[in-house]
């Protein structure tokens, strides 16, 4: 039984990552009062380049790591750029975010699928990134299975949570991030330039999610697929809702989500006689759950989240 | 930052809106030291002047001189460091961030590259407040503030960025009478540093706190002179181009049968608190009783209660001899409740929908104007035009979304709207808040006309003069139960002032 938790909880951390750093961008958008439901197309984007730099590089077989490196760098930069062209279409032509985010999350998946038929084809392995055990702390028993035995981008994912909250809460840029995302007309007459601010956190955001699908086709699946993200973007969405825009609380999240899909493939493994159609539903489901009873506190929320900014709009 | 600001003027501004006037050729001058009032009434082009004073919007003509030599400022920046500081009418604060947080945001010196010093920010604010006995938690967040308490912090925020020149919107608009004399007294006080401008339309603040006084008409300015020179009427009727006499609550009637009783009401708030604590209160036929409180003492929670949107925890409230305690708001509407409720735009009107959607938000499924449930279109507008006419709604027509009209013009689509359908009773929740003087006295007029058709009026507000012009019986609130109920005549500023404050007698 122990050995079945273990696999499960070693799990947990490497299959949360690519959620957590999705979901982590998305705060930062939403922060800055813009929310993109493009998630799903930039991660996507973000697993075709990730993938496609090492697979071309050895095509297949073993290549430097620093082939890997410079698939997350492209990763991030495509999502980035993806972010940016969010942001002309928001920020800068108002149009409705959520039809907007629609159509970016189609653009990606639909780019991305096509592109990868073009340049690969069909399923092609590439080698990924290595495991770490870290010396000493691996050998816990338990715990060395659980949370050292990871490899570098998962613990460089955790380490960014802290970044995370330090930017958002401690430096100007985060002050600026909050206020316009929460009382854009305040934050304009204090002399902050509400449209580049939003910018940027849209770009930071993108990078994020470019890297969130670099990490699944470069770290988790070592390949892509079309399917590859199924839903994460969204999820991640959802999630920085249910964790109230709090980097602490996001991961939170991020993990409860993982465990209950850990916990699925696992009840299926195991062969227990239960419908496995329920058992996939079972992660998605408690998502709708806990967001159903998550309090709605409008005391952390920002409030001009999804309203374009005008200043010489008379209200 | 440098030397003080001894000159302001701005020059021939005009601005154009798309289909507005906004401001049309306005000068205006304040010296050293001075305090110059810009009054008018809504709509008159007091904020858009500030506006672009501060360079929020650009003039399309004229210029803004300061200590003599002319100034271009291109946004809010431009104007900080010129030393010029606004408190504008709705509060530029963050919500979700704290006071110290808030004011951060315009400290430049505290922003490093990748770190921001909100220590010294925080010692900046603790000093500045000492400086000017303006007392406010640099800790707290800004959505635990009263309204009052926000305004301080925009005090503070502004005097910390270096503002050697205030510019205060309406500052009083949402605040109590008690600090609203707090405020002035304050704002005395700083003179002897600064200049102020400051736009308002209550008279009494006006003559209290100004050296000179400008008012505005359509975007005009119609005139400009020393405020001691001149008495409150005659800038009242200068404002609205017509002298303006409220009207008073004279004549006596006979006190009819009871119609609204409330008894042991109790009523939680949104924060689960106890709001309302065992309320007793009768209204009878043909009178207005005035609810006298500061705000937040329950009387939101109260006017709910009666009106179906807020769950009764125990008590009765007795309509006309029927329970209606926990009813529907549409069956409460069904018994002829009339209802002006607080928020005028958001609960008030559906802001999108034309005028006269707006009309018969509450009666569009009666006979009158719908058969078979389909909408009658022509019974609808000869409906909406009569009421606009009755009711004197400035609009461009019936068609006009209601969410575009000034204040005064929303409270007249409500009040058309309340009052045409014949209500048994009404409610009426601060209902001249933020308006000028001309449509408080349409206002005014209208539920004095109801009361002598013999309808009790429940009228809730904070501007004691209107509760005294008005009211047959004034009772005050305090704490979520009624301190006590006062006769007209028993009733003076003074006494119902300490009641207010929860003093017994």
């Amino acid at each position: 039984m122990l050995a079945i938790l273990t696999n499960m909880l070693s799990m947990c951390i490497p299959f949360s990552v690519a959620l957590l750093l999705a979901s982590i961008g998305e705060m930062f958008n939403q922060r800055a009062g813009v929310f993109n439901l493009g998630c799903e197309g930039v991660m996507a984007m973000g697993a075709f380049i990730g993938m496609l730099i090492p697979f071309a590089a050895g095509g297949g077989g073993a290549v430097s790591e620093w082939y890997n490196v410079l698939g997350f760098a492209a990763a991030a930069v495509l999502g980035a750029l993806l972010g940016l062209f969010f942001g002309v279409v928001t920020i800068t032509f108002r149009a409705p975010q959520g039809i907007a985010g629609i159509g970016l999350q189609m653009f990606g998946v639909g780019t991305a699928g096509t592109l990868f038929r073009h340049f690969v084809g069909g399923t092609q392995s590439i080698p990924g990134i290595p495991d770490i055990e870290i010396p000493l702390l691996s050998r816990i028993p338990f715990l060395g299975d659980v949370f050292f035995s990871h490899n570098a981008v998962a613990y460089l994912a955790y380490l960014f949570i802290p970044v995370a909250w330090y930017i958002l809460f401690k430096t100007p840029w985060g002050l600026k991030v909050r206020a316009v995302g929460t009382n854009p007309r305040a934050a304009d007459s204090m002399g902050i330039n509400v449209s580049r601010t939003r910018y940027e956190a849209l770009m930071l955001g993108g990078a994020l999610a470019g890297l969130a699908g670099a990490y699944l086709s470069i770290a988790q699946a070592k390949m892509f697929s079309d399917t590859l993200i199924s839903g994460r973007g969204f999820i991640a969405v959802a999630l920085v809702y249910f964790g109230h825009w709090h980097p602490l609380q996001i991961m939170g999240g991020a993990l409860l989500f993982t465990f209950a899909q850990t916990f699925q493939t696992q009840i299926q493994s195991m062969g227990i006689s239960f419908p496995y159609e329920l058992a996939v539903m079972l992660p998605y489901v408690l998502v709708i759950v806990v967001l159903s009873f998550t309090s709605r506190n409008q005391t952390t929320a920002p409030t001009s989240l999804g309203k374009p900014f005008n200043r010489e709009m008379r209200t | 930052m440098e030397g003080k600001i001894t000159e302001l003027r701005m020059e021939h501004i005009t601005k154009r809106f798309p289909g507005v006037l906004a401001s049309d050729d306005i000068s205006i001058s304040v010296g050293e030291g001075e305090v110059l009032a810009l009054v008018g009434e809504n709509g008159a082009g007091k904020t858009t002047l500030m506006n672009i004073l501060m360079g929020l919007y650009q003039p399309d003509e004229g210029r803004i001189l300061i200590n003599g030599s002319e100034v271009r400022f291109r946004g809010p920046e431009d104007a900080f460091n010129a030393g010029l500081g606004m408190v504008h009418q709705q509060y530029m604060l963050v919500q979700n961030m704290t006071v110290t947080e808030n004011i951060a945001l315009g400290y430049k010196k505290a922003w490093q590259p990748f770190r921001l010093s909100l220590s010294d920010v925080r010692r900046r604010v603790v000093e500045i407040s000492e400086r000017y006995s303006l007392s406010v938690n640099p800790d707290a967040y800004i959505w635990q503030l009263s309204v009052g308490e926000q305004q301080r912090v925009e005090l503070v925020k502004t005097l910390c960025l270096g503002a050697r020149f205030l510019i205060l919107d309406e500052p009083t608009s949402a605040l109590t009478p008690q600090e609203t004399d707090e405020l002035i007294a304050l704002l005395k006080n700083m003179t002897s540093e600064l200049s102020i401008i400051f736009i308002s339309h209550k008279l009494q603040e006006v003559k209290a706190l100004s050296n000179k006084v400008s008012i505005l008409r359509h975007g005009k300015v119609v005139f400009s002179g020393n405020t001691d020179e001149h008495s409150s009427q005659d800038i009242a009727a200068m404002m609205t181009g017509h002298s303006i006499e409220l009207p008073k609550n004279v004549d006596k009637t006979e006190p009819g049968n009871v119609v609204l009783s409330i008894k042991d009401l109790c009523v939680m708030s949104d924060r689960k608190t106890l709001a309302l604590n065992h309320l007793s209160l009768d209204i009878r036929e043909g009178e207005i009783v005035g609810l006298a409180g500061v705000s937040g003492n329950g009387q939101r929670e109260l006017s709910e209660a009666i009106n179906g949107l807020r769950h009764v925890e125990s008590g009765s409230i007795s309509f006309f001899g029927k329970e209606i305690a926990n009813f529907t708001p549409r069956q409460v509407i069904d018994e002829g409740m009339g209802y002006i409720p607080e928020e005028r735009n958001t609960e008030g009107i559906v802001p999108s929908f034309s005028i006269r959607e707006n009309f018969v938000l509450k009666d569009v499924a009666e006979r009158q104007f719908s058969d078979k449930a389909i909408v009658k279109k022509k019974a609808l507008d000869e409906y909406a035009e009569t009421l606009v006419k009755d009711f004197d709604v400035r609009c461009p027509g019936i068609n006009t979304a209601a969410g575009s009209l000034s204040g005064g013009n929303i409270q007249k689509v409500i009040l058309a709207r309340e009052i045409e359908r014949k209500p048994r009773f009404l409610i009426a929740v601060y209902p001249t808040r933020g308006l000028d003087l001309g449509a408080v006295e349409f206002i005014h007029q209208q539920l004095l006309a109801i009361r002598r058709e013999g309808i009790g009026v429940l009228l809730i507000s904070e501007e004691l003069d209107e509760i005294m012009d008005l009211s047959d019986r004034i009772a005050v609130i305090y704490k979520g139960s009624i301190q006590k109920v006062l006769e007209h005549d028993e009733a003076t500023r003074a006494r119902l002032g300490v009641l207010m404050a929860g003093v017994s007698e």
